[in-house]
């Protein structure tokens, strides 16, 4: 899943690719493409968490779940508050933003398109 | 709780040379052809995009093999000026049949003069589609989730490069 961090090339270039909707939006997927970032994903949908409580339960070392904690934070999919000396991470219930962003996108793009096609001279008007 | 703050609806605007009938009729008639290509949630290409123009329609598209891709609702079909319809999308890029879990997008059509049109677009309550992560479960355990999407998301690249 590394090489797909720059998905831009495809939307608008390739003909085919149906689900470039989902391409501009790489972080996200890519985020869950790592079997033990979506088994943290998951584990953070059963309850919030800390990096301890994750690598406890998980076969791998503290430092590498913080590594995987951040790829969903940078995602969007999990959000973290600090409580004491520890940071919680929980799903962001607000993952949205990326998803907001993509619909940015797309409105962005409908109107430009829309523009030019209503702006044509008309040509079999009845 | 967890209450964040709701995001802020998406707004766009755009002005064209065209008289407001026109540009109500082109946007509703021709939304498929301005429509993002790319934008498909179908399997297969898309053969034409459906705007059906009456409270209770759809817009969607139809593949090239029959599938269809409902992804809005028509809520409000008031010519010349004004529509308002569903977002069905949901974040996971699967078509959400919960109706309260959808946002709505508004399109409204303003005369600036003869031959000129304002057309507005807000689209809102963008979080209604954040109501329910607890539910994600299901949906990445399933086969329509995220393992049927990264396998196809892989494919896109595997094909493209």
């Amino acid at each position: 899943m590394r090489g797909v961090r720059s998905p831009s090339g495809l939307t608008g270039q390739s003909s085919r690719p149906s689900f470039a909707l989902v391409a501009t939006n790489a972080k996200y997927w890519a985020a869950l493409g790592d079997p033990t970032r979506r088994t943290i994903f998951e584990l953070l949908v059963d309850r919030p968490s800390s990096v301890s409580g994750l690598a406890n339960v998980l076969p791998v070392t503290r430092p590498a779940v913080s590594q995987h904690l951040k790829v969903l934070k940078d995602a969007g999919l999990v959000a973290d508050t600090r409580s004491g000396k520890e940071r919680i991470y929980r799903i962001d219930p607000d993952g949205l933003a990326a998803f907001r962003a993509e619909i940015d996108q797309f409105w962005m793009k409908t109107l430009a398109g829309y523009k030019l096609t209503v702006e044509q001279p008309t040509k079999d008007e009845t | 709780m967890i209450k964040q703050p709701a995001p802020a609806p998406v707004k766009h605007s755009v002005v064209v040379e065209a008289p407001i009938a026109r540009a109500f009729k082109v946007f509703t008639e021709d939304f498929g052809s301005f429509k993002p290509r790319e934008h498909n949630l179908l399997a297969v290409p898309i053969a034409e995009t459906i705007f059906e123009p009456r409270v209770g329609g759809h817009v969607y598209d139809r593949g090239v093999d029959g599938s269809e891709c409902r992804f809005a609702r028509v809520l409000a079909y008031e010519p010349p000026s004004r529509l308002l319809l569903s977002w069905d999308i949901n974040p996971r890029w699967q078509i959400e049949t919960e109706l309260a879990r959808t946002s709505e997008w508004e399109v409204r059509f303003t005369a600036e003069a003869e031959n000129r049109t304002r057309v507005e677009i807000e689209h809102r309550h963008i979080e209604r589609h954040g109501q329910g992560w607890e539910s994600v479960r299901g949906g990445v355990d399933s086969d329509q989730g995220w393992p049927l999407y990264l396998q196809r998301f892989q494919k896109l690249f595997s094909r493209a490069g």
